[in-house]
Order: C-alpha cells, then structure tokens, then sequence
C-alpha cells in the first residue's frame, strides 16, 4: 500500500518535471520571446558584431546593393569599393534564413497586440489585428489587386529608404548602435524617428485608412 | 570561414526579430500608440546593456578579435540631416511598418509584399545619393 502510494508520488513528481521542462522548452520554442530577452539579445548581436570587427547596421546594405548594381555610375554616393561591405550583405542573407526558421519552425505567426490597439485597427478595416503577424488586408498576396497598397508599400519603403541614408542610419546605427555609444546625432535621429512615426500614425493614417 | 560567422550571426538577428515581433506591423503600430511597453522594452533594454558595454570597452579598452580598437567612431556633426532625415525615416517605418533589419526578415519569411517595400527603400536610397548635395547636412 505504502509502496504504491509511494511510487505514484515519485510518478507525480515525475509527472510534474516533465510538464516544467516541456513548458520551458514550449515557449522558446513556439511562444513569441519576450522584451527581457530579446533586448539583451539585440545588444549582443551589436558586440558580437563589434568583437569580429564590424558595427551594426543594417540599412548600409541598401547603399551597397545600389553600388554593386552599378549605381556608381549616377552619382559618387556609390562609388565605393563595395565587396568591403561583402560581410554585411553575408549579415543580411542570414536574416532572411532566420526569418524562414523562425516563422516555419518556431512560431504559430500570430501577435496578439493590446485589445484598444485591435479595435483602433478594426475601425480602420484591418480585421486581421490580433490574428496575424503581418496585416493580410496590406500584406497578403491578394491585397496587391489594391493599387494603393502598391502606394502604401512603394511610399512606406522610399521613405525608410531615402530617410535612413540622409539620417545616416536606421533602428540598429542610430537607436541601438549610436545612442549605446551616447551620440548626440543619434539621439536627434531617434527624436525624428518617433516624431515621424507618431505623425504618420496619428495624423496621416485617418487619413489613408477612414475614408 | 568568416562567412560562416557573418551568416550565423545574420540568422540568429532574424530569429530574434521574427520572435521578438520586432518584424511585426502590428508592434510597430501598436508602438507608435502607446498600446504596450513591448517595443520600448526591447529598444530600453537593448540599449542600457549597449551602454554598459561600451562603457566597459572604452574603459578597459578592449580590442576586437583581430587587436584592432573596436569601430565606434563618432558621427559626424550636425542637426538638420539627423532631424529631417531622421523624421523621413520614421513616417516610412510607420507607413511601412518595418525598418530594414525586419524587411530581410520578412522576405524570409515569406510575406512576399515585403520585396515591394524593398524596392522602395533601395530607390529611396539611390534618389538620395543622386540629390544629396542639394539637401541641407
């Protein structure tokens, strides 16, 4: 009797362990990382960078591939020895490699954002808010039968484009690499950053999305 | 070899953006709401450990691997390419909702409207490099 009952509590607490390990492994698995530990992350993707010689920044690969593509011959802006910058296209193709692993083994590809977010969302016709990664009535391959999706996608991009080249960099030179190196410059493009963000957000998308 | 590196490195920035939601359009909006602490978690905290961190490299002078002093020049002096470059760039990221560390993710993983974007951003740079000397720096 007191056997049993003994072996079905070593059994629970068996039980028990498996459930905590198999909650721990679940959720760097399949469950979205929270900000403790991607932030920390972040700041050691810049050192590892810095470590091997090199800095962050990712928005340098748009001049790079311009000047691999021959824009050298437009403008002096592109006449560089671009093959120096080889490492970070490298960089860069891994980030498309860890966006397919992550989204087709480590994710269920859905965000769940704050519910006033989703409403806000659903009154601009964006039903897919809490539901996806990325909103289908923009991003999907069918919203492209919408030509202003086309606009909002070409423009969004020109914009992030052109704006991180004149401001010398984007999120990773300025708002991590720059302000981590304390760089009055970056803290003035990360001002601009959020001041153009907060316009575009609050007074051009009732623009764009209610009418 | 060093490609090797340089690609891991890569991957393992994409899986943290695609997991963080970093690479999501609704963080980014939801950021530019005030709608959760998410976003500013992973900028705050990524750049207090920066912080600290160069602070030690700078302190104990601590060299990149090949003994070279580790790339942390200064940036240029100046207000009006940072300010209006800087508020370019952010009524793009909003509009697009990702910056170019999210946009090679994306492509990745597979939301294949992402390469539009793209194409943008790689005009918008090349309209840059071809007017740059009429905008004030």
């Amino acid at each position: 009797m007191l056997r049993t009952a003994n072996a079905s509590l070593t059994l629970f607490a068996d039980l028990q362990f498996e459930i905590i390990q198999n909650t721990i492994t679940m959720n760097l698995i399949n469950e979205p990382w929270p900000w403790y530990v991607a932030g920390p992350l972040i700041a050691l993707t810049m050192f590892i960078l810095l470590y091997v010689g090199k800095q962050f920044g990712m928005s340098s690969n748009l001049r790079t591939l311009c000047s691999a593509s021959g824009a050298g011959k437009a403008s002096d802006f592109f006449k560089f020895n671009w093959k120096e910058e080889r490492w970070n296209l490298i960089v860069m193709i891994g980030a498309v490699i860890g966006g397919f692993i992550a989204s087709q083994f480590m994710s269920n590809n859905t965000v769940e954002i704050a519910p006033s977010v989703v409403e806000t969302l659903n009154e601009y016709g964006i039903y897919s808010a809490g539901e996806a990664y990325m909103p289908t009535e923009i991003f999907s391959n069918e919203a492209l039968s919408n030509p202003l999706n086309w606009l909002l996608l070409i423009s969004g991009g020109f914009l992030v484009g052109f704006g991180a080249r004149y401001a010398g960099g984007c999120t990773s030179g300025h708002a991590i690499s720059g302000l981590s190196n304390l760089q009055l410059p970056s803290l003035i493009a990360v001002i601009g950053f959020f001041a153009g963000g907060l316009i575009m957000i609050h007074f051009i998308y009732p623009l764009i999305f209610i009418s | 070899m060093k490609t090797i590196v340089y690609l891991l490195i890569g991957t393992f920035f994409g899986i943290i953006m695609y997991k963080s939601e970093a690479a999501s359009w609704f963080r980014i909006y939801e950021m530019f709401e005030f709608g959760s602490f998410h976003m500013y978690g992973i900028i705050g905290s990524a750049l207090v450990l920066g912080v600290i961190g160069i602070q030690i490299i700078k302190r104990f002078n601590i060299k990149a691997i090949n003994g070279n002093e580790m790339n942390l020049k200064p940036k240029n002096k100046s207000i009006a390419r940072y300010a209006i470059g800087g508020t370019l760039f952010g009524l793009g990221w909003a509009l697009a909702g990702a910056c170019p560390g999210p946009m090679y993710v994306l492509a990745g993983a597979g939301y294949w409207s992402i390469l539009i974007v793209i194409a943008g951003a790689l005009l918008g740079t090349f309209i840059y490099g071809i007017i740059k000397h009429n905008l004030p720096h």
